[in-house]
Parts: C-alpha cells; sequence; structure tokens
C-alpha cells in the first residue's frame, strides 16, 4: 500500500464508524450527500503542488499526521478561560464550539431580533429542515476541492444563522471555535450556513482559537447565501497556536444587488489556508474581500481567493496586504472569473506585502480568466521592504528607530483594518496587530 | 553652537563634500548657496543623520558633543531640526499622531512632562493659526497626497511646534509662491532668538530677502570657497554662481 492510500484510508475507517454516529443525531437526510463526498475525497485524495491550486502550499504535514476525531468526554473548559478571546465592547450573541463540539454553557444568545435564528447547526436540523437542507452542501464545491469534501463527509456541527427577510442584525454575532491541548492531534470539521433573507443585514464573526499548544486541524466551511439586495459582513480571524492547521473555507453566494464583505486576519497557525469564494450569481452585486495576514518564525499561510463574476454590472474589490518575518512564507493567489454573460463586470485586485527578513518569502499570483467582452480587470502586486526614507523622517523628528519601524509596520496592517466598519472588532484587531508586531508595546497609544 | 571641520563624505563611492569648515554660534543665521551638485543638500543630511552617507574624515561638533556619532532621534532630541528638501509621503501614519509622538519624544529627552492629546491640540492649533496652515492638514496622513506647497508649510509647522534650537533649512523656498514664501519665512524669523541658530541652504537668494542671514557662504564642489555677510548672497543674484566657480577653480591648486 502506498503512503498516499494509507492517509486517505485512515479516514475511510473512521467515516464507517462516523457514519453509524451522525445518523442517529438527526443527519440521516444528509446521508448521500456525506457518502457522495467521502467518495470524491477517496478519489481526490490530499492536493498536492502539482495542482494549480496548491502550487506554493504542500499539504504534506496534514496529509501525514495522524489526526484523531475529537473525544467525546472531552473536558470543556471554564468560561473565565474565553475572557482572552472576548472583543471589548460585542454585545451580541456568542456561539463557543469546543474541539468542534457546540458548548452551550460557554456560549450566550442576546436578546435577538424577531426573524433572526443563531444556533448549532446540528440543533436546528429539526427547527429549520427545509432551510438546512435547501441550502447545506449546495454551494461549497465538495466535487472538486478535498478538504471541502472532507468536511462534508465528516460534518457533525457548527453554526446556523438565518436572518428573514427584511430583518436588521446590528450587533455582530460572534462564532469562536476553540481547540484545546488534547493528548493526540485531533481534526475538526466546523461547518457554518449562514442564510440571509431579502433587505437584511447581518455580521458574523467566525475565530479560531487555542487553549494551550495542541496540533490539532480545523478543516472549515462556511456557506453563506446572501439573499437580493442584503448586506452582509464576514470576519475570519486565524489566531490559533503556532503548531495548529487551518483551513478555512468560505463559499458566499449573492443575490441580486447584494453588498458583502470578506475580512480576513491571520495571525496564528503553523499552516493556513484560507479559501474565499463569492459568486456574484445576482446583477449588480458587489463584494469587498479585504485580508491581513502576519507571519513569522515557519508559519505558512496561503490565501486563495476566487471570486466568481456571474451575472452583469457586478463590482469586486480584492486587497490583501502581508507582512511576512522569519522564515514565514505567504502566498496570494487571487483569481477572478468572469463568466460569459457577466457584462459591465467591474474587479479589481491589490496585493501588497512587506518582507521583513532575508528568509521571509511570499508568492503572488494574480490570475484572470474573462469570458465576457466588456469588462474592466485590474490587478497589482507589490513587493518590498520597510521605506528606509520614512524611516528616515520619523527620526530625524525624534522618534526612536523601533518605534519608527513599529509605526510603519502598523499603518501598513492599518491599511487592511481601516476598512473594517465595526469600530469594536476594529479596534480590538488593531490590538492584536500590535502585539503581534516586534515593536508593539512601543505603540501603545497609537490607537 | 555647531562647529565643523574638514568635513568629508562619499555616496555611492563619490566624493561629494571635500573639507567643508563651518562655525555657526548661537543667535546667528547662516546662509549656505551653492550652484546644483555642489553639496549643499548632502551636507545638511549629514547633519540630520543621514545613513546613506558615508563621513570619511572630519568632524562636527554640536552644543560641544560629537554630532556625528549620534542617532537621528537623538539629534533630534538633542534640539537638532532639518526641513526636508523633499519631505517623505508616509501614508496611514496620522499627522497628529506623529508630531504629538515627535514633541513628546523631545520633551521627554529634555526632562518635561509628555503633553496629552488636547494640550498638543491646542499647541497644534496655535502654530498653525499662526502660520497659515490649513487644520485640515492634521487629520490626514503625514504629507500624503500633499501639494508641493503644503509639504513645506508642513516642515515649517513642524519645526514651529518642535522648537528647534539648531534648524537647517534644506531648500525649503524652492517651488514655493510668493505668498508661502513669507509664510515660511515668518515661522523661521518668529524661531530667531539668541539661544537658537538656523541654516538656510538654499539655491536662490529670493529666501534671504526674508530670512536676512548673518553670514552667507557659497559651496562650489565640495568645499566652502567664499564666505560673507548677506550683501554676498546680492551679488550672487546679480552675477550668478560661474565667478566664484572660477576664483575657486583659480585658488584649487594653492589649497590642494
Amino acid at each position: 500500500m502506498t503512503a498516499v492510500a494509507h492517509e486517505v484510508d485512515r479516514y475511510l475507517e473512521s467515516f464507517a464508524r462516523l457514519e453509524a454516529g451522525a445518523a442517529a443525531k438527526g443527519w440521516t437526510w444528509f446521508q448521500p450527500v456525506r457518502r457522495d463526498a467521502m467518495a470524491r475525497f477517496a478519489d481526490l485524495g490530499f492536493p498536492t503542488v502539482r495542482d494549480e491550486d496548491w502550487r506554493f502550499t504542500n499539504v504534506a504535514p496534514i496529509a501525514q499526521t495522524a489526526f484523531a476525531p475529537a473525544p467525546e468526554d472531552g473536558v470543556s473548559p471554564a468560561r473565565g478561560q474565553m475572557a482572552p478571546f472576548e472583543f471589548p465592547g460585542l454585545t451580541g450573541s456568542r456561539l463557543v464550539f469546543v474541539n468542534g463540539r457546540y458548548a452551550p454553557e460557554l456560549s450566550s444568545l442576546g436578546p435577538l431580533p424577531a426573524g433572526v435564528t443563531v444556533t448549532s447547526l446540528a440543533q436546528a436540523i429539526p427547527a429549520h429542515p427545509d432551510l438546512i437542507q435547501a441550502h447545506l452542501a449546495r454551494y461549497a464545491e465538495y466535487h472538486q476541492d478535498a478538504f471541502t469534501a472532507l468536511n462534508t463527509a465528516f460534518v457533525e456541527d457548527g453554526a446556523f444563522v438565518s436572518v428573514r427577510r427584511g430583518t436588521v442584525l446590528e450587533e455582530p454575532i460572534h462564532l469562536l471555535y476553540v481547540s484545546t491541548e488534547t493528548p493526540a492531534p485531533v481534526i475538526t470539521h466546523p461547518r457554518n450556513l449562514i442564510v440571509a433573507g431579502e433587505d437584511s443585514q447581518v455580521t458574523v464573526v467566525e475565530d479560531y482559537v487555542s487553549l494551550g499548544d495542541g496540533v490539532g486541524f480545523s478543516n472549515a466551511v462556511t456557506e453563506v447565501v446572501v439573499g437580493q439586495n442584503s448586506v452582509l459582513s464576514h470576519y475570519l480571524i486565524e489566531r490559533e497556536s503556532p503548531q495548529a492547521f487551518n483551513v478555512s473555507t468560505l463559499r458566499v453566494h449573492q443575490g441580486r444587488s447584494s453588498s458583502v464583505t470578506s475580512h480576513s486576519v491571520l495571525l496564528g497557525g503553523a499552516l493556513v489556508r484560507n479559501n474565499v469564494h463569492p459568486v456574484l450569481a445576482g446583477e449588480g452585486g458587489d463584494c469587498l474581500i479585504n485580508g491581513l495576514f502576519l507571519a513569522t518564525g515557519r508559519q505558512h499561510m496561503d490565501n486563495y481567493m476566487k471570486v466568481e463574476h456571474a451575472s452583469p454590472h457586478c463590482g469586486s474589490r480584492q486587497f490583501y496586504n502581508g507582512i511576512l518575518n522569519g522564515q514565514s512564507h505567504g502566498v496570494f493567489h487571487g483569481r477572478i472569473i468572469v463568466h460569459k454573460d457577466a457584462q459591465k463586470t467591474d474587479a479589481k485586485q491589490t496585493n501588497r506585502n512587506l518582507l521583513l527578513s532575508e528568509d521571509a518569502q511570499i508568492d503572488t499570483k494574480p490570475q484572470l480568466e474573462i469570458y465576457a467582452d466588456d469588462v474592466k480587470c485590474t490587478h497589482g502586486a507589490t513587493i518590498g521592504q520597510i521605506d528606509e526614507d520614512a524611516i528616515f523622517y520619523l527620526r530625524s523628528r525624534g522618534i526612536p528607530k523601533d518605534s519608527a519601524r513599529g509605526l510603519l509596520l502598523f499603518a501598513f496592517a492599518g491599511e487592511s483594518l481601516q476598512r473594517m466598519k465595526v469600530e469594536a472588532i476594529r479596534t480590538h484587531l488593531e490590538a492584536l496587530v500590535a502585539q503581534w508586531l516586534p515593536q508593539g508595546a512601543l505603540l501603545e497609544d497609537v490607537r | 553652537m555647531l562647529e565643523i571641520t574638514n568635513l568629508h563624505v562619499k555616496a555611492g563611492g563619490r566624493e561629494i563634500l571635500k573639507g567643508v569648515d563651518l562655525r555657526v554660534k548661537a543667535g546667528e543665521v547662516h546662509s549656505i548657496m551653492g550652484p546644483n551638485g555642489s553639496g549643499k543638500s548632502t551636507l545638511a543630511q549629514v547633519l540630520a543623520g543621514r545613513e546613506t552617507y558615508e563621513v570619511t574624515a572630519g568632524k562636527v561638533t554640536y552644543q560641544g558633543r560629537s554630532l556625528l556619532e549620534m542617532a537621528p532621534e537623538e539629534r533630534a532630541c538633542e534640539g537638532l531640526f532639518m526641513a526636508f528638501q523633499y519631505p517623505v509621503e508616509i501614508p496611514g501614519v496620522g499627522n497628529t499622531y506623529f508630531l504629538k509622538a515627535a514633541l513628546n519624544a523631545i520633551r521627554k529627552a529634555r526632562g518635561l512632562e509628555e503633553l496629552d492629546a488636547m494640550d498638543f491640540l491646542t499647541l497644534a492649533k496655535e502654530k498653525m493659526t499662526r502660520l497659515e496652515v490649513d487644520d485640515r492638514l492634521l487629520t490626514r496622513s503625514v504629507n500624503e497626497g500633499f501639494s508641493g506647497g503644503e509639504k513645506k508649510r508642513n516642515e515649517i509647522f513642524q519645526m514651529a511646534v518642535l522648537e528647534p534650537t539648531l534648524a537647517i533649512l534644506d531648500e525649503t523656498d524652492s517651488g514655493l509662491d510668493i505668498d508661502a514664501l513669507r509664510i515660511v519665512a515668518a515661522g523661521v524669523n518668529s524661531l530667531r532668538s539668541p539661544e537658537r541658530a538656523i541654516l538656510v541652504v538654499t539655491h536662490y537668494q529670493r529666501l534671504l530677502n526674508y530670512i536676512v542671514p548673518d553670514f552667507v557662504h557659497v559651496l562650489v564642489d565640495g568645499r566652502i570657497v567664499k564666505s560673507g555677510g548677506k550683501e554676498l548672497a546680492l551679488e550672487l543674484e546679480a552675477r550668478g554662481y560661474a565667478w566664484v566657480e572660477a576664483e575657486a577653480r583659480a585658488a584649487a591648486p594653492a589649497t590642494a
């Protein structure tokens, strides 16, 4: 038996055990999809660097680790242990998942307006069967993507957010995924479904954190369905331990005249893949895809964008900034696909990177596939070092060298952070970014 | 206050300053004039601590200390200020934050209490009114998208806030219209005092109608070849630099 087949076999064995258990928990209707996804994963196997979409990221460390499912009887952390992960000033609902399992005792559901549902996906199945069956696994491409297939085969829980037509939820919903230190490496498959009805508005924060230093693997898939004329904001925050693996896939289906923003801030993890895949399915939709990735040590952060324009008169903006230190490796792969009928598409992509060390590395790749003839698509990428002229200017005014460097790095990160409109989230992320910077302590009164 | 002795400076392997001597006492205003490429800006940048230049010989004493051994920020904290010929744009760093951080770094070095945001704004607004600087500049990023004139005024505004002991103006007058020039000059003149010194590096005599210098030096090919009073500037304006250059060439074999 080859090593590669062995990597897949582990999951096939695990799947047989899961199937029996999951069926009992209300997932019976999902069985065919689950089996289909498992079969697809068995066919696809883990991607390799020969695969164009994975050219810069070697997932062997994930493929070769014998991950186990999270223990059923895991020790639950205390509520107080969640305090460091809270966003001061954010008072909305919070769902906490510990090693992929919903932890109601750590969650808090604030008063929600009528028409808003925030709960765990497993709990939502009996109450909202139509909505879930209509949307779950209908968008994420488990036929093409091995990690999505794996998630779909092994899905047990995640968050379910539904906002009824015409409803505005002002307070962001905080979804917190906590990985704890476990005796053996644990794999989790968070699966989130967000359905925003027509004329609605909602903000969801997907936040991955670690308690301790476990070598966990979070393989998350989030499907978002945005109705006509709706406004949806999604935040992804990766701040797991430097040993963690994380593959997060965001698949957004945008209706007519809808407006979506996706913000990503990657700070943690050993190997991180951030897939952002909006499809502008209805006319006149627009999306802003904004991200910041900060890597150091031997961290590897891969941002894979796939922006699909499937209808006319849609706009998309991608802005990703990366700061890479140590021997870290960053990737920005930005695909823009303009389908045949998507005339008057206006798509723009900008990726800017700062390399702080000799050994840090960035691969940036724009990929434009345009099948319509009346479109505007632009892309640009820069790779550079800190501007020494600016450092000298600041120093010549009395600002010490380290503070000057910190200030410029913070300003660079700030370009991304400034696009985040929810003040409580932005302020907290600014603090996390300042902490990350080697000169962060010098910047205390920046904010 | 400032004593430059036999200063030699290289940039990119080429010798630019070839033995500059200059003494500036407190209370004095000196002007350094010279044709393009004579090394005027290099001198200003070296005094401010620019590290891309290599000092190969000579020394610079500032208030009794060896200036060349001090980091740029240390020089600023000791009261040295250079108004840049080409101020740098720094996107994402707010002008207010930047200037407050600079002022507080300098105040801290002088053993003064740091200013809080309110006190700083009061001070900044007062200086802005005096220098006719648009207070919207405060809310923008440092020099980002500023016009040439706005950048130069911003330099003078920073100078007014930081109140240096030795101010070096590196071609601050270049590209300014007459109104801006008057404002810049007023800003510099208001700084004149018996405890301070000002070094005006300029290509044109025009600024010196407004900032009247005590001494004028002509820098040619990396050396000060002629010094005199304010009337020297007028002579240069009338006759150009060619005659000084010719004189310098004639004298060169003797001094070499």
